[in-house]
């Protein structure tokens, strides 16, 4: 065992560490790395889209495209980055910062009506029509303050998810 | 309900339904006023995702062990290196001998008996079923097979089927080398799918391809008359349709379950002391995993032929799939996992996405009347 991890010296861990906030443990990066070559099945020191869809249970992830734009061509560096949102350590903040991220597909820091919508449309499919979308949505923003014209910033889904916690934690195999 | 029918549509050997296997509900459902806060927190689906990312168990099933040397220390690295060399030197070209030799033997007399028995069916048949059981003992004699069998060995009958989970083509040879039984296979290209057209053919093969869909009506056909000839081997089918690390099983398709014949189990284990004979396709071909087994010292493994089972009243074929691989896991020490072995070659279809999103919908709305 270990031919991957032993590849990592202390020094290549702590880097790491250091990169995703300290998130996750030297273990658990360990464990990660190993992942990680698994998925990059020639070693080319990134994970293609094709490799992430080999994963079935990420394939049938109805948010799979939009996190493929994020996670693809990443080196390990920032692989373990993205992952750290969902270590059990990251406060509500840097998980509320991942969920804008998923939002904010053109990576511009707002979130308007349509990027909601667009992400309404990945999770729902056929299952609603582009009107109940809209309504449903259109009324959720007016209870809670805002119009459809509201762009968001990060801020204001801090505000929004009101310092709650949202559950969002995948524990490392770490053997 | 008759289950026993074959259902009305062509035999569906690798068309099975992950919902029947997988537990549902996997995301609890949150109640209560729907808030936009509600509707923006997509973290359920998010953690999946990133669980998926960071592990899986499908692609579990599929790793290959890596070897563990035990050249770790001063006094056990001489040791080790005269074992390479027993293993390269010696034992390697024995077995390359013997293997020649076997196939030899097998030729000059497989030819004369297919050729000149031409009229006496019975006879060839007989002959070829102990050529076939000779030729695959030699294979197994040539990487030294320890294999143990336990339970009582298959007899001819018809109305019966083996079923046995699936860890490298050897499992094939292994068993082959007590009863010459007719198994279902995927075609193999180069010396494999030789053998497979000539040779293996005559015991009752049957070869298919996993991506044509005609092959699969032509293989549903073929099986159900197969299992009701009278003097046919024996049927053996890997319903797992794919090879497994031997440390999991996937799913079994539902083919070899609703042929309304008695099924017979059997369960292979490997053990690893010396080699990992799980086939790694992707990563080998057959000739390189053959070599590979050569050169090892043994391969040891154990089969168990356990009880036969039959659909009972009230049962689906799927859940009578399922069954079987309880006992063949729990024998074997297998863990089952709810992945249709064929995802390996192909994306899940959209429809297992589409549920996610219906679950997900249908809260939504019911979530937004109940205000």
């Amino acid at each position: 065992m270990g031919n991957a991890s032993s590849m990592l010296t202390q020094y290549d861990i702590e880097e790491v560490q250091e990169h995703c906030n300290n998130l996750f443990s030297q273990q658990e990066i360990v464990s990660l790395y190993q992942r990680f070559c698994q998925l990059d099945r020639n070693a080319k020191g990134f994970i293609s889209a094709d490799e992430f869809l080999s994963v079935p249970e990420f394939a049938m992830n109805p948010l799979s495209q939009r996190l493929l734009k994020m996670v693809e061509g990443l080196n390990f560096k920032d692989f373990v980055a993205f992952l750290s949102a969902f270590s059990a350590k990251a406060s509500p903040p840097q998980k509320i910062e991942l969920i804008f991220r998923v939002y904010d597909s053109d990576c511009n820091g707002k979130v308007a009506f349509n990027d909601m919508i667009q992400v309404l449309q990945d999770l729902s499919g056929s299952f609603m029509s582009d009107q109940q979308r809209e309504e449903v949505l259109t009324q959720l923003l007016r209870e809670a303050g805002y119009t459809k014209e509201s762009t968001f910033l990060l801020s204001d889904f801090i505000k929004i998810f009101d310092h709650a916690d949202p559950k969002m934690e995948v524990e490392v195999p770490v053997d | 309900m008759s289950t026993l029918r074959p259902s009305t549509s062509e035999l569906d050997l690798d068309r099975p339904n992950i919902e029947d296997y997988l537990p549902s509900g996997s995301i609890p459902e949150p109640h209560g006023k729907l808030r936009l806060r509600d509707l923006l927190d997509i973290s359920p689906t998010l953690t999946e995702a990133a669980g998926a990312i960071v592990d899986d168990s499908f692609t579990r099933c599929f790793k290959s062990i890596p070897p563990e040397p035990w050249n770790w220390n001063i006094y056990l690295f001489p040791l080790w290196c005269m074992g390479v060399l027993v293993r390269y030197l010696i034992l390697f070209p024995l077995r390359v001998i013997v293997l020649t030799l076997g196939w030899l033997i097998f030729l000059s007399c497989y030819i004369p008996v297919h050729v000149l028995l031409k009229g006496n069916d019975k006879l060839r048949k007989k002959l070829e079923r102990v050529l076939v059981e000779l030729i695959c003992s030699f294979f197994v004699a040539s990487w030294t097979g320890v294999v143990k069998y336990h339970g009582p060995r298959p007899s001819i009958r018809p109305k019966q089927v083996f079923v046995a989970n699936h860890t490298s083509m050897i499992d094939f040879i292994i068993l082959e080398q007590m009863t010459a039984f007719a198994v279902i296979m995927q075609k193999h290209p180069g010396w494999v799918g030789l053998l497979q057209s000539t040779i293996l053919e005559s015991v009752g093969c049957i070869w298919f391809n996993r991506s044509e869909a005609k092959d699969r009506e032509i293989v549903a056909r073929k099986l159900r008359e197969h299992v009701e000839g009278a003097d046919n081997n024996p049927l053996l089918i890997f319903p797992e349709g794919t090879c497994v690390n031997n440390h999991y099983t996937v799913m079994f398709k539902k083919g070899a379950f609703e042929l309304g014949a008695t099924v017979c189990p059997v369960a292979i284990k490997y053990n690893k002391i010396f080699v990992d004979a799980f086939w790694n396709s992707r990563k080998q071909s057959f000739t390189m995993h053959l070599l590979q087994l050569m050169t090892s010292w043994a391969v040891v493994c154990d089969v168990w032929y356990l009880e036969p089972q039959n659909l009972r009243p009230g049962e689906t074929p799927i859940e009578f799939a399922e069954r079987v691989r309880d006992i063949i896991s729990v024998r074997a020490g297998l863990k089952k996992v709810p992945w249709d072995g064929y995802l390996k070659y192909s994306r899940p279809s959209p429809k297992h996405r589409e549920r996610k999103q219906q679950g997900f919908a249908e809260s939504m709305l019911r979530r937004l009347e109940e205000r």
